[in-house]
């Protein structure tokens, strides 16, 4: 990558005159400095906070080093707040989020972009429309029509479908697959329909390999959104036993009767498997972030 | 099922005119058997809760009876003093954020553009707290405004500022200092987001602009104002938008960083926070139909502030 930076602000000949490069290199540090502690900072106390005693935790004034490092910490907090189950119930939850809507919501947005049933614009603009009512507004009605669904009759209270489908209706899903399945070539799809393949067929065989990047972008935020999420999981799991609470609401309930440097190491732990996540998918993660929101 | 999925049918729109009409309805039944999953989800968790939050906020529930009751949930939530507390508070977090969350990732992704070293890093970096489960960021912020034993307090302690009771906070003038930490933890938790996508869209101003205004003698701050934001106006415009609409139904920052309360009186309810108190919080007095009847009014609130930008970037369009 030799290729000369791209012009912007500040000119590549002002940077390069003596007083440029000093300013340059001062304001780099600057920034890096600062920024490494504002973003940085928070989480070295997340972790290192849980290393301290529970009387060293909540001491005046704080510590920035643990006096005393209890490695236990992390070892009583993990049984103390059911870490295990509750990693495990957001994992079923998260992955199993991802595959109903990997097949729902591909099949829908195959079917809109190129089979194109009767009805389809009509449906396509109703999913749009729910964009602009965000789901929080709905609370209430979402809440009492999972707990008896019209015509079936079934309670989803407490069922990991009470999160599973709900997570379907995703529009932004469906329109950021159906844009990538307009843009295929339709000679491609032409072949495959005169070498006589079914739509089901096309789909697998053609479609989807070509839709690798499309689909990724879809799996990390449908696994994000449900491991971020925090009012809808606390509605519709909680209080049973053995808990079918997520992370985020387990951490949050036992937060009030634990110790503070528990509560710390809880959540750091809580916290590892989303930056360990980041640090492998940060190419993905970066690169999906503006091709949901930025149109060419 | 099986007999339409393996029935030979070209996907192209142009050859569908010329087939008959057998042909066309096997190929609608086979869509819609594509749609139905995904349609199903909408119609029960999307598109029926919305009507429903509608009918339910004109109904009563009495002893299992549930009977029409007019106008009386609105009437009764408007005379809460709650409500205009919830709203308030909601309105000035919203104003808030904007003020820091909003201008903050523009001037970040300006300078974060100028360097040509460590980006990938600083890009990580400012991005790796939106991946956070927001329970442990919050936790985290929760401690360090503890009054007492808080590292916020500690720092300004040994700065010889004065020590604040931040989020815990009593007062309610405006801005409160309450808001303004749900605010600053907020912003610190959601900026990434914001400056990622302004950053993209530095990237597509084409260079040439900024020479000429150079060869005008245009300095640093001319350049931004006369050419950088007029660029991203389009992006600076939706993300506007998006944050409004996001900010407007915050919920989880005030909760967690109060414990699962509201705050010192009340001073950092939220609207959607109010919609859970009247729903599910209220011990014994749990009132779906008050909670629906102010999900309404939130939803066109929402509904105006996305018609107004929709309006907005109209009328700009035939500018062009």
């Amino acid at each position: 990558m030799n290729s000369p930076p791209p012009r912007t602000l500040v000119s590549s000949a002002q940077l390069n005159q003596p007083r440029g490069k000093i300013v340059y290199r001062v304001v780099l540090t600057l920034v890096v400095v600062v920024f490494t502690l504002v973003f940085i900072g928070p989480l070295y106390f997340l972790f290192s906070d849980g290393l301290k005693s529970t009387t060293e935790a909540v001491q005046v004034p704080p510590t920035i080093i643990p006096a005393h490092v209890h490695l236990s910490t992390y070892g009583s907090a993990w049984s103390r707040v059911g870490l295990a189950r509750l990693l495990v119930n957001t994992l079923y939850y998260a992955f199993g989020a991802l595959f109903f809507q990997l097949i729902f919501d591909v099949a829908a947005a195959y079917s809109l972009s190129r089979l194109r049933p009767f009805g389809g614009r009509i449906i396509f603009a109703l999913m749009l429309a729910t964009l602009m009512i965000p789901s929080t507004v709905l609370l209430v009605p979402q809440y009492v029509t999972v707990a008896d669904l019209p015509i079936l009759h079934l309670n989803l209270i407490g069922s990991p479908e009470a999160i599973w489908l709900p997570s379907v209706a995703n529009a932004f899903n469906i329109f950021l697959l159906k844009r990538f399945f307009d843009s295929i070539p339709a000679d491609l799809l032409a072949a495959a329909a005169i070498d006589g393949a079914s739509p089901l067929r096309t789909l697998r065989s053609v479609v989807l390999p070509i839709s690798r990047p499309i689909l990724g972008v879809v799996s990390i935020f449908a696994l994000v959104a449900v491991w971020k999420d925090f009012l809808w999981p606390l509605l519709v799991e909680y209080g049973y036993s053995p808990s079918r609470e997520t992370l985020n609401v387990g951490i949050f309930e036992a937060a009030s009767t634990t110790p503070q440097n528990l509560v710390l190491a809880a959540s750091a732990m809580a916290a590892v498997p989303t930056v360990i996540f980041f640090l492998v998918f940060q190419r993905n993660i970066l690169a999906g972030l503006t091709a949901g929101s930025l149109k060419g | 099922m099986q007999t339409i999925a393996t029935e030979s049918v070209p996907v192209l729109a142009p050859l569908r005119a010329r087939t008959g009409l057998g042909r066309k309805a096997r190929r609608n039944v086979s869509a819609h058997g594509f749609l139905i999953g995904a349609v199903l989800c909408f119609v029960f968790f999307s598109w029926y809760p919305m009507c429903r939050e509608v009918v339910m906020s004109f109904q009563k529930t009495q002893l299992g009876v549930t009977s029409w009751a007019g106008w009386a949930n609105y009437k009764r939530i408007f005379h809460d003093p709650t409500f205009w507390t919830a709203w308030r508070n909601t309105l000035e977090f919203t104003v808030l954020a904007l003020i820091i969350g909003y201008a903050v990732p523009f001037f970040v992704a300006i300078l974060l553009n100028e360097l040509r070293h460590a980006k990938g890093y600083l890009r990580c970096l400012v991005y790796l707290p939106v991946m956070l489960p927001p329970t442990s960021a919050l936790l985290l912020f929760a401690y360090f405004y503890d009054p007492t034993y808080g590292l916020f307090n500690d720092i300004l302690h040994t700065l010889h500022l004065p020590t604040s009771q931040w989020v815990q906070s009593p007062g309610t003038a405006l801005p409160s200092m309450a808001m303004i930490s749900v605010a600053i933890a907020a912003t610190w938790m959601n900026m990434g987001g914001a400056t990622l996508i302004y950053l993209a869209a530095l990237q597509n101003i084409p260079g040439e602009l900024y020479e000429a205004a150079e060869l005008d003698g245009a300095g640093l701050v001319k350049k931004i104002r006369h050419i950088t934001i007029p660029q991203t106006r389009l992006i600076l415009s939706m993300l506007l938008m998006l944050q409004i609409v996001a900010t407007m139904q915050m919920f989880v920052e005030a909760f967690i960083l109060t414990n699962g309360g509201a705050g010192v009186n009340n001073n950092t309810v939220s609207v959607v926070n109010l919609i859970y108190q009247y729903a599910f919080a209220l011990s014994g007095a749990s009132n779906y139909n008050s909670a629906s009847a102010l999900g309404v009014v939130l939803m066109l609130v929402l509904a105006a502030f996305s018609g107004a930008y929709l309006w907005l970037t109209r009328d700009r369009g035939d500018l062009r």
